[in-house]
């Protein structure tokens, strides 16, 4: 146990840095890149955190975790109560350490970040959550009797397993539908492994299995089973759909048919899920992106995912083309800059207007406009506008489409009496998600549209607490 | 898991299997399709439910071996299990009574025409079927289809069984002898597809087909399936599988068909070296 340092002593720590692979490294293999906080530089880092009275870093966090209470436990050398604490409002706390956009949330709200450098909440909570797992000593919270309730979650991402967990310890009897052979949403064929290793999400969703919670892949709601069916036919008393956000979208430009232009999903999943960077173990193929140029389009994560995985699969250059500047781009500060140390390369404020391709119908290049800021848009972001006449030709073998994903209409269309908005994403209430079809909830980005891991397991804990009183009382 | 309650050789590298997988067979209509997987290290391949048995819970799938997943998938036995099944996917057939009705099928395309074929039957159409192979043994399901076609023409590529000739020459003669077709659902390698929707073109009758475009996942997540139809980008896994013949990209189809060619050419010689290797 390390003893508090007076506030003035705590702020001369300076951040703690996480350890990473070296990027020359990095660049070629899909092991994780940030290594994790051994012990000491966990107790270094905590010693900065001023116990704040109102700490505000708890608000900036979508779940408010309880952020002070975990750092002092920390502090004490208590990581497994530290665990049992972040547990209380995070259930996948390993996930979230690594990939939550901190800097715009806890950390962005630390009041260590207006004078010195914020906490490092995300390493922190990370270092807690592996300690709690490469120990094996997770701290599984006891479950209420069985209450003889059926509940059925569609969809294993985020939002579908937070909502399961919680409903299994009041008591439900809950099962999780899903469509693809493998539980965990995008945290399994999305993320890629040397962001999120896989193995982790397994754990999770192995302790899950150990309190009892059923999983059912292989099976598309509104396909194989409908939502009115899972009431009618197998007795299901409430449903939480969280389907995600996965339709992929294009760009409709010439050329998009074709061979070797992919959606993001498409190169992730391939990857990811279906594990085509392990060539020689793996049957799945991928385009060869051997000594090959290989462009991503798009700015957000998914393209930093998309073009970082490019690199490691052996690409000669790998490019980020996105329409406005580094400014505007939706990523996470930390990937933009692993991204740039591995050797990507940034073309910022181009924008594609047509694929090009040869007689075999094989992607050879794209014709790029550049384009500059002009006025503020909706959003509040400058938006991004062609110079007329500066088009260009860059050859490339590989594209990938990482514009943005939107709802995918299998459940709704089944569904005709559940409400949608215009971009078919399911309207559910915001304090309850349920939506306008008795027993029926929604949360996560199916709701929301793209947006993030914690605001979807939120939203699963808040179904789980709806959907409970729902289940107890039987009042809609 | 999903155990394979029987198993049979049609043909020298066409095996059907019927697979206990209770809820697809409650749902399945004719025209939809399974995505399988058969081991952890697998890909993911979709195969048209040929038939289904609600009362015992089975699907029939029907599977050419074509390469290193297809054959592989082909030594299972009943007894055995497939580790994924999922579906039913994609649409449905448009079935109704449209009068006569022609169901081509070329090679396994026969199989995956075979439901519709029945489907159409009973909706009360005159059932014309031309099944077309290269010869005799790669002839499949002949005695299913002439139970439910109101007339039969097999045709080989060699003469050895049936008629000498392409599928596209019966139809073609069928249309020159002045018969009123109103409607034709074609299935087999791209190829004859192209040709029958030549074929009816310029008669200006609705022809369907359907594509087999490389899927992965078959909910629509990931848009390796586009097809262009009639300009527009489709998904065939869920906007299809069938489609107007006369409004397909053809050349696109098998363009983007080619794009793993090299790896499949490599896993299929890796497989034939050692085919125990994954199992
Ligand atoms: C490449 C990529 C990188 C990202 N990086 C980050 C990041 O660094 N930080 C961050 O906070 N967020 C990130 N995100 C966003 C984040 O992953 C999502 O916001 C989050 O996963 C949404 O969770 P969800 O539970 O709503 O849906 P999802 O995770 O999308 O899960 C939905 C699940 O439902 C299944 N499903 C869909 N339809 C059906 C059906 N009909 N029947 C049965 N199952 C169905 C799907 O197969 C899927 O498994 C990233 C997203 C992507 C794509
Ligand atoms: C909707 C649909 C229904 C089908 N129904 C049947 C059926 O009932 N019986 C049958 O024998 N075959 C069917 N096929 C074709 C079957 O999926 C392919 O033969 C199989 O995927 C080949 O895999 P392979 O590893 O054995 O061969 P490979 O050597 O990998 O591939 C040979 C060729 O098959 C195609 N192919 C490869 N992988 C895929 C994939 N993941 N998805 C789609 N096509 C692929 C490509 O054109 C490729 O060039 C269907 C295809 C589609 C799209
Ligand atoms: S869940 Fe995310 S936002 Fe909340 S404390 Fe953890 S890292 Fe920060
Ligand atoms: S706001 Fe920052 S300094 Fe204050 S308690 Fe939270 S983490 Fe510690
Ligand atoms: S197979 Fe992925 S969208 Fe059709």
């Amino acid at each position: 146990m390390v003893d508090k340092l007076p506030p003035k002593e705590r702020t001369k720590i300076p951040r703690q840095t996480m350890p990473e692979q070296d990027a020359c490294e990095s660049a070629h293999n899909f092991r994780e890149v940030n290594l994790g906080l051994d012990e000491a530089i966990a107790q270094r880092e905590s010693q900065r955190c001023l116990t704040c009275a109102d700490p505000k870093c708890t608000h900036g966090c979508p779940v408010g975790v309880q952020i002070r209470e975990v750092v002092d436990l920390v502090r004490e050398g208590e990581y497994l109560s530290a665990a049992a604490k972040l547990r209380e409002d995070n259930v996948l706390p390993a996930v979230t350490g690594r990939v939550c956009p901190q800097e715009n949330q806890c950390e962005g709200a630390c009041v260590l970040a207006r004078r010195f450098n914020s906490l490092a909440i995300g390493y922190i909570e990370r270092f807690v959550a592996d300690y709690e797992r490469e120990t094996g000593q997770v701290g599984l919270p006891e479950r209420a009797p069985s209450t003889g309730k059926k509940v059925a979650i569609v969809g294993s991402g985020p939002a579908g397993l937070s909502c399961a967990g919680d409903l299994a310890l009041k008591g439900h009897e809950v099962t999780v539908f899903e469509a693809l052979h493998e539980i965990g949403g995008v945290l399994i064929y999305g993320i890629p492994e040397f962001r999120l290793p896989k193995e982790i999400v397994r754990q999770e969703v192995n302790n899950m299995r150990a309190m009892g919670i059923d999983f059912q892949t292989n099976v598309v709601i509104g396909k194989t089973v409908t939502i009115d069916e899972l009431f009618a036919e197998e007795g299901y008393d409430a449903v939480f759909i969280a389907t995600g956000a996965g339709l992929p979208k294009f760009m409709n430009i010439p050329g998009e048919e074709l061979a070797g232009v992919y959606s993001a999903n498409e190169f992730l999943t391939r990857v990811n899920l279906m594990k085509a960077y392990d060539r020689d173990r793996y049957d799945s193929p991928i385009y060869d992106c051997r000594d090959r140029n290989v462009a991503i389009i798009g700015g957000g994560n998914t393209a930093m995912d998309s073009v970082r995985s490019a690199l490691r699969l052996g690409a000669k250059n790998a490019y980020i083309i996105y329409r406005r500047s580094q400014q505007e781009m939706p990523a996470r500060g930390e990937e933009v800059h692993h991204a740039k140390d591995e050797g990507v390369q940034f073309m910022n404020l181009h924008n594609p207007l047509e694929f090009l391709g040869n007689e075999d119908g094989n992607l050879t290049g794209v014709k790029l406009i550049k384009m500059e800021l002009g006025e503020a848009d909706e959003s509040g972001r400058r938006k991004p506008v062609p110079i007329e006449g500066s088009e260009f030709v860059m050859p490339i073998d590989v594209a990938v489409v990482a514009i943005g994903t939107g709802a995918n209409p299998l459940v709704q269309s089944t569904t005709p009496d559940m409400a949608t908005n215009k971009w078919g994403y399911i309207v559910a209430d915001d304090e309850t998600l349920r939506t306008n079809k008795r027993g029926v909830f929604a949360g996560g980005d199916i709701v929301s549209g793209a947006a993030t891991v914690i605001l979807a397991m939120g939203a699963g804990r808040t179904a789980a607490r709806s959907m409970h009183e729902y289940l107890e009382t039987g009042q809609w | 898991m999903f155990p394979i309650k029987e198993s049979r050789f049609l043909s020298e590298d066409v095996k059907l299997f019927r697979v206990q997988t209770p809820r697809i067979a409650r749902k399945r209509q004719a025209g939809q399709f399974v995505i399988v997987r058969i081991h952890e290290h697998g890909e993911r391949i979709p195969l048209t439910i040929a038939d289904s048995d609600v009362d015992d819970g089975t699907i029939t799938i029907i599977v050419q071996g074509i390469g290193k997943t297809t054959r592989l998938l082909n030594e299972l036995e009943a007894g055995d299990a497939i580790l994924d099944v999922v579906g039913p996917l994609g649409g449905p057939s448009e079935v109704k009574d449209f009068g006569t009705v022609v169901v081509i099928g070329g090679g396994v395309g026969t199989a995956i025409a075979y439901p519709t074929a029945v489907a159409m039957k009973q909706a009360g159409n005159h059932v014309i079927t031309i099944v077309g192979a290269r010869d005799r043994s790669l002839l499949i399901l002949e005695d299913e289809v002439r139970a439910t076609s109101d007339e039969l023409y097999l045709m080989t590529d060699d003469g050895s069984y049936g008629e000498q000739g392409f599928v596209t020459q019966k139809l073609q003669s069928l249309i020159d002898q002045g018969r009123t077709i109103d409607h034709v659902l074609a299935i087999g390698p791209i190829p004859m597809m192209q040709a029958v929707a030549e074929v009816t073109r310029p008669h200006q009758i609705p022809t369907i087909v359907s594509l087999n475009p490389i899927m992965v996942d078959g909910t629509g997540m990931c848009g390796g399936c586009r097809v262009y139809v009639g300009g527009q980008c489709k998904f065939a896994c869920v906007d299809g599988p069938e489609f107007d013949a006369h409004q397909v990209d053809f050349t696109n189809l098998i363009q983007r068909n080619q794009m793993y060619r090299q790896r499949e050419q490599e896993s299929l010689e890796q497989f034939e070296q050692d085919p125990t290797h994954d199992l």
